[in-house]
Order: C-alpha cells, then sequence, then structure tokens
C-alpha cells in the first residue's frame, strides 16, 4: 500500500506540494508514483528561474520502463532543484517525500490559494483507491 | 552457443592482418603536412587486430543472435511487425531497380518513375487523399514533413496558429515531431473507454490550434467511433487534421483516414506494406495531403504529361523544399508497390480483415488470464494489463522476460502510458492459427507459474546468452568505455 502523507496537497498527476515557508512549496512525486515507474534512473529538471505553470509539464522522470512528463501542481518560479538526484535518482524511489524532492518553486499569489486548487490527502488516496 | 563471448578488441593480436594490400605506388605524404594539427590523432586508433577468419565467424556468431520476424513470432504492438514477403526482396533485386542511379537522365527510368507514380497514386487511393510525396524516409520523418506543410498552409495564408494538439495515448513521436517542427503540443486525456474526450478537445482548440494530430485505430487498439465529430471541431476552429499512418494495418480498403476528415496522413511502408522493419530497414513514411495542401508538397513530385511519359516536377514554387536526398528510400518503395501488387485491392482488404480478426481472437482467449483494458472489439492489436499478477509479486515486465524462454519476441510492454502494467499485443494477419494458439497458450502458462511458482518467473530468462541483464544499473551508471587490453 503506498504511502500519502497527511499534511501535502496533491495534484492528479501524482506529484505532492508541501508549504516550506512564506510563498515556497517543496514538490515532489508520490510514493504511488514512484512504485508505478519503477526504478528511476534520471531525473530532467528545468533551470531555476523558469517560469512554470499548474498543471504544464516542467521537466521528465526516466525510469527502466518508461519517460514521464513532471507536472508542476502550482504556478510560478523555480527557485532550486535536488541537485544530488543527478547522481542518486534512486532517492526518488526510496525516500519519495523526503531526500527524494525534485524543485522548489515560489509561487504566484498565496500557498492557500494555490493547494485550494489541489487535492487533500483524503482525496487523493481515494484516486489511487 | 557459447555463453561468453569476447568483443573483437579482445580477440586481436599485434601484427596479424585480415588482408594485405599491395605495394603503395604513389608516393607517401605525411598526414601533418595536409591536415591541421587538430584534427589528427595523438596516438594511433586501437584498431583490432585479428585473421578475416575470425572477423567473419565473429560477426555471423553475433549475426544469430539477432531476432527478427524471420526467426519468430514477434508480436510488438503498435508496430506491425508483419512478414517480409520474399518476392518483394525479388522485385526490389531487378536489374531495372537496383542497377540504376539517381542522376540518369529521366528518358532511361522511365519504369521507375512509373513505378514511383503509380505509388503515389495507389497510396493516395488507399488513403483518401488527393497528392503523395515518398519522399520521406520513416514515420517520424514524415509527421515532421505533414506539420511543416501544415505549418506551410497556415502560413500561406497569414495565419500564425502554434499549437499541436495530440491524445495522451499517442505515439510519443507525435509531440516530438511537433517540436522539431517549431510547435508546442497540448496534450488532452482519453475518457474512461480510451477514445479522444470531446469536452477536453473543445477546451482545447483555439484561434491557436494548427492541427490535430490522431492515430485511428488509436495506440489502444480501438477505433476512434467520433471522429467525424472530432474533425468537426477541429476545422471549426480553423486546425487541420493529421493522421499517423502506424495503425493502417486495420483499415485498408475498409475506411479512409481522407474520409473521416483527415487533411494529411502519413503510412509507415515498413509497418503496413510489409517493407523490412526494426533495424532491417531503412523505412518509408510517405505523406498524402488533400489538395489545399498540395502546393506546399516537398519537391519534386513524379509527374505524367499528356503523352504518357513520366518526369521530375520540380515547379513547385510554394513547396517546403527537398525533405531527403534524391527521391526517398527507392528499393524500398519498390517492395511497398510489389506487395500492393501482389494483393490488389480485395486483397489488401484481406489483410486487414485477417489481422483484426488475429487479435480479436488472441484478445478473447487471454482475456480470462490477464485483464483486458478496453473490453469490447478490438481493431489490429489490444492492451492488456497484467496488474493481476502483481498480488503474486509478478509485474509485466517478468512475463516479458519469460517469453524468451519460449523463443517469442515479447510484445510491447509499459506502452501505452495510460494503461497500468500494459501489454499490448500485435499478431498481424500473417501468423498461422497454430502459432497463434502456441503464443496463446504459452502466456496462459506464464499465467499460472506466477500463481504457482512466482521465482520462476521472476529469475526468467533462463534460455538466452545472457541472463536477466541489470537495466536498472545499466541506465544509472552506465559504462559506455571499453578499456581493453
Amino acid at each position: 500500500m503506498s504511502e500519502v502523507r497527511e499534511h501535502l496537497a496533491y495534484s492528479e498527476e501524482h506529484e505532492w506540494a508541501e508549504a516550506v515557508e512564506g510563498q515556497i512549496v517543496r514538490i515532489g512525486i508520490t510514493d504511488y508514483a514512484q512504485s508505478l515507474l519503477g526504478d528511476i534512473v534520471f531525473v530532467e529538471f528545468p533551470e531555476p528561474g523558469t517560469s512554470v505553470s499548474a498543471g504544464e509539464s516542467m521537466g521528465s522522470i526516466e525510469s527502466v520502463k518508461t519517460v514521464s512528463e513532471l507536472y508542476s501542481p502550482v504556478t510560478g518560479k523555480v527557485l532550486k532543484v535536488n541537485g544530488l538526484l543527478l547522481d542518486q535518482p534512486e532517492l526518488v524511489n526510496g525516500e519519495p517525500y523526503e531526500g527524494g524532492w525534485i524543485v522548489e518553486v515560489e509561487v504566484e499569489g498565496s500557498v492557500e490559494e494555490a493547494f485550494g486548487k489541489l487535492l487533500s490527502a483524503e482525496k487523493y488516496k481515494a484516486i489511487i483507491g | 552457443m557459447k555463453p561468453e563471448k569476447a568483443l573483437i578488441f579482445e580477440m586481436s593480436k599485434p601484427g596479424r592482418v585480415a588482408y594485405s594490400l599491395p605495394e603503395c605506388d604513389v608516393p607517401d605524404i605525411e598526414a601533418s603536412s595536409v591536415i591541421p594539427s587538430g584534427l589528427l590523432r595523438g596516438k594511433p586508433a586501437e584498431l583490432p587486430e585479428v585473421y578475416e577468419v575470425d572477423v567473419i565467424r565473429h560477426y555471423t556468431e553475433l549475426s544469430r543472435r539477432n531476432f527478427g520476424v524471420d526467426n519468430g513470432f514477434y508480436p510488438l504492438g503498435s508496430c506491425t511487425m508483419k512478414y517480409n514477403p520474399k518476392i518483394n526482396e525479388d522485385v526490389a533485386r531487378f536489374a531495372g531497380f537496383a542497377k540504376i542511379h539517381p542522376y540518369q537522365p529521366e528518358e532511361s527510368i522511365q519504369g521507375a518513375l512509373e513505378l514511383l507514380y503509380t505509388l503515389q497514386n495507389d497510396l493516395a487511393a488507399l488513403t483518401g487523399m488527393d497528392q503523395v510525396t515518398l519522399q520521406p524516409a520513416a514515420g517520424a520523418h514524415g509527421e515532421w514533413t505533414g506539420l511543416m506543410l501544415i505549418r506551410a498552409y497556415h502560413e500561406s495564408r497569414g495565419d500564425k496558429r502554434m499549437k499541436v494538439i495530440v491524445p495522451d495515448s499517442s505515439h510519443g513521436t507525435n509531440p516530438a515531431s511537433a517540436t522539431v517542427a517549431g510547435f508546442d503540443t497540448i496534450t488532452i486525456k482519453s475518457n474512461e473507454r480510451g477514445m479522444v474526450d470531446l469536452e477536453a478537445l473543445r477546451a482545447a482548440v483555439g484561434s491557436d490550434t494548427a492541427a490535430l494530430m490522431l492515430t485511428n485505430p488509436s495506440t489502444l487498439g480501438l477505433f476512434e467511433e467520433q471522429i467525424v465529430e472530432i474533425a468537426k471541431i477541429v476545422h471549426d476552429a480553423g486546425g487541420l487534421l493529421y493522421y499517423d499512418g502506424a495503425n493502417s494495418n486495420a483499415i485498408m480498403g475498409i475506411a479512409r483516414p481522407g474520409d473521416m476528415g483527415f487533411d494529411v496522413v502519413h503510412l509507415n511502408l515498413h509497418k503496413t506494406m510489409s517493407t523490412p522493419h526494426g533495424g532491417g530497414g531503412p523505412g518509408a513514411g510517405p505523406v498524402g495531403v488533400k489538395s489545399k495542401l498540395t502546393p506546399f508538397l516537398p519537391k519534386p513530385i513524379v509527374s505524367r504529361r499528356e503523352d504518357g511519359t513520366y518526369y521530375w516536377d520540380t515547379d513547385r514554387p510554394q513547396s517546403i523544399g527537398r525533405v531527403k536526398a534524391f527521391y526517398g528510400n527507392f528499393g524500398i518503395l519498390v517492395r511497398a508497390y510489389a506487395y500492393i501488387r501482389t494483393y490488389g485491392p480485395e486483397g489488401l482488404r484481406r489483410v486487414s480483415e485477417c489481422a483484426v480478426l488475429n487479435a480479436n481472437y488472441m484478445m478473447h482467449r487471454l482475456a480470462p488470464y490477464y485483464e483486458v483494458a478496453y473490453p469490447g472489439v478490438c481493431k489490429h492489436e489490444f492492451v492488456l494489463s497484467g496488474k493481476r499478477l502483481k498480488a503474486y509479486g509478478v509485474r509485466t515486465l517478468d512475463v516479458a522476460k519469460r517469453l524468451l524462454d519460449f523463443g517469442y519476441h515479447p510484445p510491447t510492454i509499459y506502452f501505452p502510458l495510460n494503461v497500468e502494467e500494459s501489454i499490448m499485443i500485435e499478431p498481424t494477419e500473417t501468423e498461422s492459427k497454430d502459432t497463434l494458439d502456441a503464443f496463446i497458450e504459452t502466456m496462459i502458462q506464464i499465467a499460472k507459474e506466477a500463481e504457482t511458482d512466482p521465482q520462476l518467473v521472476l529469475n526468467a530468462p533462463y534460455s538466452t546468452v545472457v541472463k536477466r541483464l541489470d537495466e536498472t544499473t545499466a541506465a544509472r551508471k552506465p559504462v559506455l568505455y571499453c578499456s581493453c587490453g
């Protein structure tokens, strides 16, 4: 059974978002997503400074089986990326909610507003069954 | 077969040669006197030094490890790995085709030009298009060519449209080709039946829509029943419809993209028309268009004069230009022509009917063991899900590996992306019922093994030259340099 953490917001595309501080949001993919993808071998990041839009692609995640788009759950600007994943993409499999985080984005508007358009842990659980 | 095979570099012994050249009868020139130093090697290339017979044995042994349609069943979904009839090869080797040169005068290659002209017309008739170019060398090359035609069409009308819409079940080449042609792509979700979601399409089209790219039947093996409505939505917004012909093997002589409302079509001759495929190519991806797009076709095309002679028609001022040297992969076009002439119109229809019948037969028999992703009647291919086996710790990848032990090339796995643990099977029309039954029995046996002895499946394959490869480490920490000797 895949882990879903209570305090995070989720997208239907299986990304999670966590409020860090102010308008900064940390983004990764869910435990369920990594289990579907299988062994992840490469993460293609957006460049820091890139503008991203909710629901649009901002990179890709390559596993042994497939290449999957990485969608941004929020609209804003990329502040930093998790460079550790370049050498250790397996962190996304091993600890998707911690060491396997992917980018931090400064959201446009308030975090509450951005998260209001996303799914709660409960709703996300219902989607993945 | 020996399990370990030395690299040819490891067989090298100093001083061994395969062939001795006669003594040089012109003066030696020092390379550094004619080539800039930056372009010269600092040390000699470490080319293997081996006898001729060892070179022959080395590569012959490697070639025997290849797998192709002439070795066995190859049910690779969405790739139409059908048997390549040998009569195609005979015809392509006729001296009048094999020994001509593209710079020969037109009057000396009238037969070859007539073949190209006839093939252009045959493919136009088969797809319901007005004109065809045979230049593109592959399916994705055809996609790119078609998109450049769409771009030229909109630009000629002073209409800047830079968005191409693709469904989430589309081939990965569709968004890639659109991007290379300079468009932005928008992906729309399929509905629960695997079809285009009309509401999502209506929401996505607008004054910036250049085209919708669609494969019909789709990659799920389903015929897009709402195609007329889809065409209307896209056309009403001022966009064009692009037909990805990867799955044309299901509809020959039965339905035509031109009649469905498509404006541009590509066909993969190396799929539908039985020319070599999958490393044995080269390919060919002819593109057909409706008359409003013909002025933009790559030049030349082959035309016919009133006196019955044929010529390279280069007087096409609005053409997007040449997309391939000379006129595409001519030898492949000859094979496709031979195939079409061998079958004739009724025969091609029968090809598609049998391809669809074979797929439905297999889907029906496998349904109790692997979940059918979209139940109902399929076209030439179908998608199963291996998710039932996950309870035993067995995944689709393991089923595919186990199939190798029985001498089959596994089907397409983990594509399309919108089906969990997907297995996409396309038997094609060229297989006997015996072959289909043997494959079905094997798939059933593997499903049973997964339940009763999952370890047997998880450790497969056993009979291949190398056993289960560590694909993860190979992708994460690739070693791309051989430091031999």
